[in-house]
């Protein structure tokens, strides 16, 4: 599973990132997880915001920080 | 970074049907000048048309947005029911008392009209739903 986060860093992002591999790990997924802060990179996936989490390239939130149930379930599906 | 860095916290979504009339035209000028002067963004609605799924999901996760139609037809409307996301601020441009046709020299007086027009939806919808 690839699971990327969007943000170029502030303490939103920051979180988001945390509660992703935090929700990773829990789950016992096996999953890479990249951080993108590049504002190109973040351009080119057309979110209006950040942060925002994409897992196998499908966008599942932007800006706003899931929860770590709420990545639980789509990484679980 | 500040704290607000980098998400678009009370930001206005701006979708317009930008159609090939004055009154779709009409809508997209109004949201370029609404986003030049800060009052919200506009926002790719061929992307949501296209499915691709960051702006799908924008659209479902931003707090405040308006889709603004230039005729009954309701283009705007009928992508975002398609994708499934919820309209929150709605307006349809021949509602205003302007008239649909192929004139593409656009007025200052109905630009100016309908950009009144979508803050004043905007402010009625996000007052009455706090």
């Amino acid at each position: 599973m690839d699971i990327k986060v969007l943000g170029p860093g502030c303490p939103k992002c920051q979180q988001t990132e945390k509660n992703v591999k935090e929700a990773v790990a829990e789950a016992a997924v096996e999953a890479k997880v990249e951080k993108v802060t590049n504002l190109l990179e973040i351009a080119k996936q057309g979110v209006f915001g950040t942060p925002a989490v994409i897992i196998d390239g499908q966008v599942k939130s932007v800006g706003k920080i899931p929860t770590k149930d709420e990545i639980k379930k789509w990484i679980t599906k | 970074m500040a704290e607000e860095c980098c998400v678009p916290g009370g930001i206005v979504m701006i979708l317009a049907c930008s159609g090939g009339s004055n009154v779709g035209q009409l809508a997209n000028q109004a949201a370029v000048e609404l986003t030049q002067e800060g009052f919200g963004k506009m926002y790719c609605l061929a992307g949501i048309g296209g499915h691709l799924s960051g702006f799908v999901q924008s659209a479902k996760d931003v707090p405040q947005m308006v889709a603004i139609d230039g005729c009954p037809t309701g283009c705007a409307k009928a992508i975002l029911d398609h994708a499934e996301i919820q309209i929150r601020s709605y307006l349809v441009l021949t509602e205003l008392g302007i008239e649909k046709n192929k004139n593409f020299q656009l007025s200052r007086e109905e630009i100016d009209r309908v950009k009144i027009a979508v803050k004043e939806t905007c402010k009625k919808d996000y007052v009455s739903k706090g």
